[in-house]
């Protein structure tokens, strides 16, 4: 009786910890479905700085999906900045999975002297953070004559360490017996590179690539430094141009955002929580 | 090392050239818009930013006067030095706590559901709760507490260390909990025998045993505490409140500025600490034996 009790108690805590943690985003679905007017009238002390304090309910009086349907079909700079995030996302996650995969092989599976140096090299560049290649990456883009286009915010991602070192975890628990006895059955390099290690090791590449996404879609610092065009912009970067004074919609926007990020989220927290602790446990 | 020079022995050549072509283009990529590019960086850290000529140790010497350059130094040691003990003592708590319920699925989901948020969309929500109108001083005009200037003083120090714990919590929790549930029953099973408290159980059995996680955590989160970057920024733009003025603001100002004889300077340190640290605690983390 006594256990349930602080079983009980505990789940509390914790599910009150939980909401809180949740509340903000909730908050951006209520914003969403709410009328311009209840918005306005709400937030109106922000905006006009008339003296009074905003109050924000999470249950909106009249749920509308106005703010929906004015981004959805009145606002094609929006569709713009949604595919640009798109373009770049697909393309910065299939150019580090086509590079970073057989990288990852070759430190798996074909261990070498200078394995363990090159190892350390590029644990160490996977940590270092984006200020301090900033200027780097930009001379080279610069001289690449890249500045200013996608490409500049693409192409460093592509070869990002990161996803190399997930992955050759995921590569490093393939049994070694089970290689050799494709090796004496003739199979080839790239044989039991595609029919073993792709496969054995898919939950490491997809856990890479759900980390990987979700962080090319929240991407702030390096379009802001390489892509001076808005147009040319990721909704990641463009959402905090559309001010509180058009907050449906921007609200509406977020959500939209929001949306690809919690699916693949959803879909593959698994592969996210196994992720997460692969890239911290020690070799 | 022993097993691949044996190997090595075998398929000679052959071998060493199919690593080759597997590795290639991730090296490649890597030297041509990391390496490379860094060198470039590093001798440029020793010219002047107008002409490139030769300028010794100047630079650095300009850092180590630079206001700017120390202010942000201070206020991101400061922010590092709050954050990770908050962050890594509430996840722990939340972790010890969850390994003790029966389905936490739902619950974990929670705790990561900041990590996929994009901070842009988030962003409205930060300005109306920490506006001088907005709902944190309303909630405290309700119990007669005086208002705050959330963005435009002291306490702006203290909105970036709650929406760092916000967005990284989940992350703490999940590598907490994979180290918790990674201690043997048996252990746990032993100690409860011998007649030991819940208590006992926690501080002799299981906070020993996470020692090589705590590494991890601290090593994790201190990378990720660069990237409050992008709340900070999305909230108070480049230029905010200097009690929040960051090491991650001054690069993307002299960036703009194209000041790139004075950030060619501070990379290089920043690298080197970086550097050194993380393999200084990787040497650590190889002494500490397994998880």
């Amino acid at each position: 009786m006594r256990r349930r009790m602080k079983q009980g108690l505990t789940l509390g805590g914790l599910a009150v910890l939980a909401a809180l943690v949740c509340l903000p985003v909730i908050w951006v679905l209520a914003g969403s479905i709410k009328s311009s007017v209840e918005l306005s009238d709400s937030l109106s002390p922000i905006l006009l700085e008339n003296g009074g304090r905003v109050r924000f309910t999470l249950w909106p009086l009249f749920p509308t999906l106005r703010h929906f349907m004015e981004v959805l079909l009145q606002s094609p700079s929006f569709f713009v900045v949604f595919w640009n995030s798109v373009r770049i996302a697909v393309l910065t996650l299939g150019g580090q999975l086509m590079v970073a995969v057989p990288a990852a092989w070759a430190f798996a599976r074909f261990p070498s002297r200078g394995n363990g140096f090159l190892f350390t090299l590029y644990t160490v560049l996977m940590m270092m953070p984006f200020q301090v290649t900033m200027l780097s990456s930009y001379l080279v883009l610069d001289n690449l004559g890249l500045m200013g286009r996608q490409a500049a915010v693409i192409l460093p991602a592509v070869f990002s360490t990161f996803p190399v070192f997930l992955i050759y975890r995921g590569f490093t628990e393939i049994p070694e017996g089970l290689v050799e006895a494709a090796r004496i059955d003739g199979a080839g390099d790239w044989r039991i590179f595609f029919h073993i290690g792709l496969p054995l090791g898919s939950s490491g590449i997809l856990s890479a690539a759900v980390l990987s996404f979700l962080e090319i879609w929240n991407l702030i610092e390096q379009p802001l430094a390489f892509l001076e065009d808005k147009a040319l912009w990721p909704l990641s970067l463009y959402l905090p141009e559309v001010g509180l004074g058009q907050a449906g919609t921007a609200f509406a926007a977020s959500v939209i955002t929001l949306i690809p990020a919690v699916l693949v989220f959803v879909m593959g927290q698994d592969y996210l929580e196994k992720g997460i602790v692969a890239a911290a446990m020690k070799e | 090392m022993k097993f691949c020079a044996k190997f090595n022995c075998i398929w000679p050549s052959r071998r060493r050239f199919r690593r080759l072509l597997f590795l290639l283009p991730s090296l490649a990529g890597v030297f041509v818009f990391v390496l490379l590019p860094f060198a470039d960086v590093a001798r440029r850290s020793f010219t002047t930013a107008v002409n490139g000529r030769w300028n010794g140790w100047a630079n650095y010497e300009m850092l180590a006067g630079n206001q700017a350059f120390l202010l942000a130094v201070k206020n991101t040691l400061r922010f590092t030095a709050v954050c990770l003990p908050i962050l890594i003592g509430l996840g722990l708590l939340t972790a010890v706590l969850l390994s003790r319920l029966p389905r936490i699925q739902t619950l974990k989901a929670c705790y990561l559901l900041p990590l996929a948020a994009p901070a842009a969309t988030v962003v409205l929500v930060w300005r109306i709760l920490f506006a001088d109108s907005g709902l944190l001083n309303g909630l405290l005009a309700k119990f007669s507490l005086s208002p705050v200037r959330f963005m435009e003083s002291e306490a702006a120090f203290w909105v970036l260390v709650a929406s760092y714990v916000w967005k990284n919590l989940g992350y703490t929790v999940i590598l907490w909990l994979a180290g918790i549930l990674g201690i043997p029953e048996s252990i746990l099973e032993a100690a409860r025998v011998d007649g030991a408290s819940e208590r006992q159980c926690f501080y002799r059995v299981i906070l020993p045993n996470l020692k090589p996680t705590l590494y991890t955590i601290t090593v994790l989160s201190f990378l990720n505490s660069f990237k409050v970057f992008r709340e900070a920024y999305l909230v108070a733009g480049a230029y905010p409140h200097e009690s929040m003025y960051l090491l991650q603001h001054l690069f993307n100002n002299w960036f703009t500025g194209l000041e790139f004889d004075k950030m060619a300077a501070a990379a290089v340190c920043t690298a080197l600490v970086m550097g050194v640290g993380s393999i200084g605690l990787k040497r650590l983390w190889d002494r500490q034996g397994s998880w």
